[in-house]
């Protein structure tokens, strides 16, 4: 990793990386950012994905064999906390980090400091979150959507997690301006807007709605702590406030936070696509207003999470009618990624493997989406296991998806060690076929009539739960195999060249693998 | 190990006796008995279809395309990389199938919204864990909760294999009942958290807001017992309100709405009663087990030592130890801000009485004095 690029003018000799532990703790190098942020949300995956085995355990068979009630809320709110805000939000930071530099042609984050801090709040956040097992009252149960006046209920955990989620915010803050700063300043000369990556473009957009919807959910969360210590009443109707505001405000940043879930993934899809079907990307300006139209979107159709509380006629049609109308640009993006793959001349590597399920997963998740919008159906779908397995197929095999993708595509770049081919089809198999065993049965179970969140179910569910607690053990054992291909990776492995893929483009692939410690020095020319 | 043991063996058993044991396991959204809900199924079905429809179309040009334009097959790429025809086809087409979804979708949601002239109504309250149903006009108002057989069943540990027992957590110790062919108007509220009262069959949900009195309707078509949950996380024992509604002839209503005033009429009689004469704190202690057992042991479990944090033990307890008229007091009127609800309005005079001697001199405790329901009436 200490590999310098020869035409540097080097006058000092501290540019290598730091020795040891201090190296990863005062590190301002983009590179080593993203390596802590990536490692950082594998573990957070492991921990959130070991509490989903808890929940599928529990759910196996009916009665209650191993876990009190009490727990299980435990499980089902602090798993959703740990996938969401340290998995998959961390994790595209991580990637952002790695690849944004280079791929605009700069040295590095515009904020390296501010990089570094917003990195290691987050292992001080997720201790607290985490630290709240052990506390009187345990960890928050009341869901992640943190709903007053359950959430009010809670143990002495409460204020460590209404905190822990603050600094998140923070981090995620800080993370996002220095994206945007990145964009607008570190672009080597000719890299127009127009010419910039995809993925670059939809870190760009996400990391405006980054800016825009966490301050609103520290505002919100911020008024459950004055509620609970300080005798307001913002949310309890008793005191003259309104339970439901609580969830307008809620979802006027969730909504938005679903697409900062999900808008790096279209962008790290739209890199790998073309790279495989060796044939340029279809419809490139079309994706980027695609996606600033979901992004705009994304802030007026909050209240179709809660169809059920009660709204006027015409606010239930307007949030009806706006999120319908989501699928046309999400529409877009997955015929132009169909018509890249359309006359190219394709291979299946993992990257590519992932890629495709992701299309087609995600694309799965879309279709039960629309059938969510549509406000009377959403009366009996809402809060029934057929959206478990509705967010479960955007968020796992959507998001999570595109990031192994991602891994796969550019750990040679990382490491300069080609990760072993085999192994990565084995684990896009078993993945594929366990997650599919795993969430699509819970449409059915949500159709037939199981509420979501509970630790218990009548006879007639048993089955399905059964298929999907053996789906969700297979699914995660297989990232546990994923941790070993990353791990063997790093270690060692055939060497990767330079260009690694065939049919890449971009400036990653004009760099040495792994890349020199300061990406671009000169600006490289672009084409 | 037991556990784990009992685990494999029960999941081979299942999956064997699969096909003959659970035939008819729901694999599709119920048509349900009432006008809506056949509107909202079709619905369901129409947008299904859509969605089938879309997806065989895009995902067999994906299909095609990974079979016949693989490097492996000698394809060579084209370079073509835009086509508007292609961008405002496939930007128009569905905003044209958005808007032949949205007519219908549009038409049930105003029907569904109508509560208008309806014949009676019924106010439905959500409780941490249960509901109550008051009938307007009616004198009628009673609780419901998760019948004794199945709470038996349910608890951890309890080696009661659920299959046995009857209608497992969607079974009630008091179902609603309602007459058949008249619209019934549902007024929705929750006394602590929010709720969301759900009957599959009825086609709809609807959220139970502490502060909130939302309206929704059903005018049934069939007699018949019909099952539902809480649908929405209210805490510890949100799996464990279930929801019955049982839809009689209106001449069977009519008996059975007789028959329950006159219960309620018994029941207070009797109650005027036993407050009237002193009851023997034996018989005090031996009903507080009852009402402790159906009421408290969710939260303050079933030693009386709570659940450290959040739920305070009965055993040794600041109140439950400390002076009586604090106890009584929180017992009938709750904490605000706590799970712990005001009991005046669910538990009758002689019921609260029990409950309170059997927390002071039982699970632990020893403080030796008692309280008379007519201690309890007086304070009404």
């Amino acid at each position: 990793m200490t590999t310098v690029a020869a035409d540097i003018h080097d006058d000092h000799h501290d540019h290598g990386p730091a020795k040891g532990l201090m190296r990863w703790v005062t590190t301002t190098n983009h590179k080593d950012i993203g390596t802590l942020y990536l490692l950082f949300s594998l573990l957070m995956f492991m921990v959130g994905g070991a509490m989903a085995m808890v929940i599928r355990l529990e759910l196996f068979q009916p009665g209650l064999q191993f876990v009190d009630p009490g727990f299980f809320n435990q499980m089902t709110t602090v798993h959703a906390l740990v996938m969401i805000f340290g998995a998959v939000m961390p994790a595209f930071v991580g990637l952002a980090n790695w690849m944004l530099p280079i791929m605009v042609g700069g040295p590095d984050m515009a904020l390296p400091r501010m990089n570094n801090w917003s990195f290691w709040i987050l292992p001080f956040a997720f201790t607290m979150l985490l630290s709240t097992f052990f506390m009187d009252g345990g960890a928050p149960a009341g869901g992640w959507t943190i709903y007053p006046p359950l959430v009010l209920q809670g143990g002495n955990g409460f204020p460590y997690m209404i905190f822990a989620i603050h600094m998140m915010g923070i981090s995620s803050v800080m993370g996002a301006i220095n994206v945007i700063v990145t964009i607008l300043n570190m672009r080597a000369p000719g890299m127009t807007l127009m010419k910039m990556p995809l993925f670059v473009w939809t870190w760009f957009i996400t990391a405006y709605l980054l800016i825009a919807v966490m301050p609103v959910l520290a505002g919100a969360v911020t008024m459950l702590l004055t509620d609970r210590f300080y005798d307001t009443s913002f949310f309890d109707a008793a005191g003259g406030g309104d339970p439901v505001l609580f969830q307008h405000i809620f979802w006027f940043f969730g909504h938005p936070e679903v697409y900062i879930l999900i808008l790096p993934a279209f962008g790290i899809v739209s890199s790998i696509i073309p790279t495989f079907a060796r044939k340029p990307l279809f419809g490139y300006s079309s994706m980027v207003y695609a996606t600033a139209s979901i992004a705009f979107l994304s802030f007026i159709v909050w209240a179709h999470h809660m169809f059920t509380v009660g709204m006027p006629i015409q606010g239930e049609l307007f949030f009806m009618y706006a999120t319908m109308l989501i699928a046309v640009p999400t529409g877009v993006k997955v015929f132009n990624w169909i018509s890249t793959m359309w006359k190219g001349s394709m291979t299946f590597e993992t990257p590519m493997l992932f890629s495709i399920g992701f299309v087609i997963m995600f694309t799965i998740g879309g279709f039960s989406g629309l059938m969510l919008a549509i406000a009377p159906a959403d009366f009996q779908y809402h809060d029934t296991y057929f959206v478990v397995a509705h967010f479960h197929y955007v968020l796992v095999t959507g998001a999570v998806y595109s990031i192994m993708a991602g891994a796969y595509y550019w750990l040679p770049k990382w490491t300069g060690n080609m990760y072993n081919e085999k192994m990565g089809q084995w684990h896009f198999w078993i993945s594929t076929v366990s997650v599919n065993v795993l969430f699509f049965p819970q449409h059915f179970l949500g159709l037939a009539g199981m509420p979501r969140r509970i630790p218990d179910y009548s006879v007639q569910f048993t089955e399905f739960n059964m298929w999907s607690s053996i789906g969700g053990f297979v699914f995660g054992l297989s990232q546990v195999f994923f941790c070993y291909i990353v791990y063997k990776t790093i270690k060692g492995g055939e060497k990767a060249t330079d260009q690694v893929w065939e049919g890449a483009e971009g400036l990653e692939w004009t760099l040495s693998s792994p890349p020199p410690y300061h990406s671009f020095t000169t600006a490289p020319e672009i084409k | 190990m037991n556990k784990l043991k009992q685990l494999f063996a029960s999941g081979a058993l299942l999956t064997f006796m699969s096909s003959v044991a659970h035939a008819e396991y729901g694999l599709n959204m119920p048509v349900g008995v009432t006008e809506t809900s056949r509107q909202v199924y079709d619905l369901h079905m129409l947008i299904l279809w859509v969605c089938v429809a879309i997806g065989v179309v895009v995902f067999g040009a994906m299909i095609w395309s990974m079979i016949f334009h693989r490097k492996s097959q000698g394809a060579v790429a084209a370079q073509f990389h835009e086509s508007m025809t292609a961008e405002l086809v496939w930007t128009v087409v569905p905003f044209i199938i958005l808007i032949v979804m949205a007519i219908p979708a549009t038409k049930v949601l105003i029907d569904m919204h109508d509560a208008s002239e309806a014949d009676m109504s019924i106010k439905v309250t959500g409780y941490q864990w249960k509901w109550r149903y008051e009938y307007i006009g009616e004198d009628v108002d009673f609780f419901s909760s998760l019948d004794a057989a199945s709470n038996e069943a349910r608890q951890v540990g309890s080696d009661i294999d659920p299959a046995t027992v009857e209608n497992y957590l969607l079974n009630v110790d008091h179902p609603l009942v309602i007459p058949v062919n008249t619209k019934v108007r549902f007024l929705l509220t929750a006394s602590d958290v929010i709720h969301s009262w759900w009957v599959p069959d009825f086609g709809w949900k609807k959220d139970a807001i502490p502060g909130y009195i939302n309206e929704a309707w059903v005018k049934v078509d069939e007699p018949g017992v019909y099952r539902g949950q809480c649908a929405e996380l209210c805490g510890r024992d949100h799996g464990f309100m279930p929801i019955v509604v049982e839809v009689k002839s209106e001449a069977d209503y009519a008996v059975w709405l007789a028959a329950q005033k006159g219960e309620e009429v018994v029941a207070a009689v009797a109650n005027e009663l036993a407050v009237s004469e002193a009851v023997t704190t034996e018989d005090l202690m031996k009903k507080g087990e009852t009402v402790y057992q159906s009421n408290c042991v969710a939260c303050h479990q079933a030693k009386g030592e709570g659940i450290p944090g959040v739920f305070p033990a009965i055993t040794g307890g600041v109140i439950t130890t400390g002076p009586i008229d604090q106890h009584i007091d929180r017992a009938m009127n709750g904490k605000a801000g706590t799970a712990m609800m005001a009991y005046k309005d669910q538990l009758t005079d002689v019921e609260l009485a029990a409950v309170i001697t059997y927390q002071r001199n039982a699970l632990g405790n020893k403080v030796g004095d008692s309280v008379q329901p007519s201690a309890i009436a007086a304070l009404r």
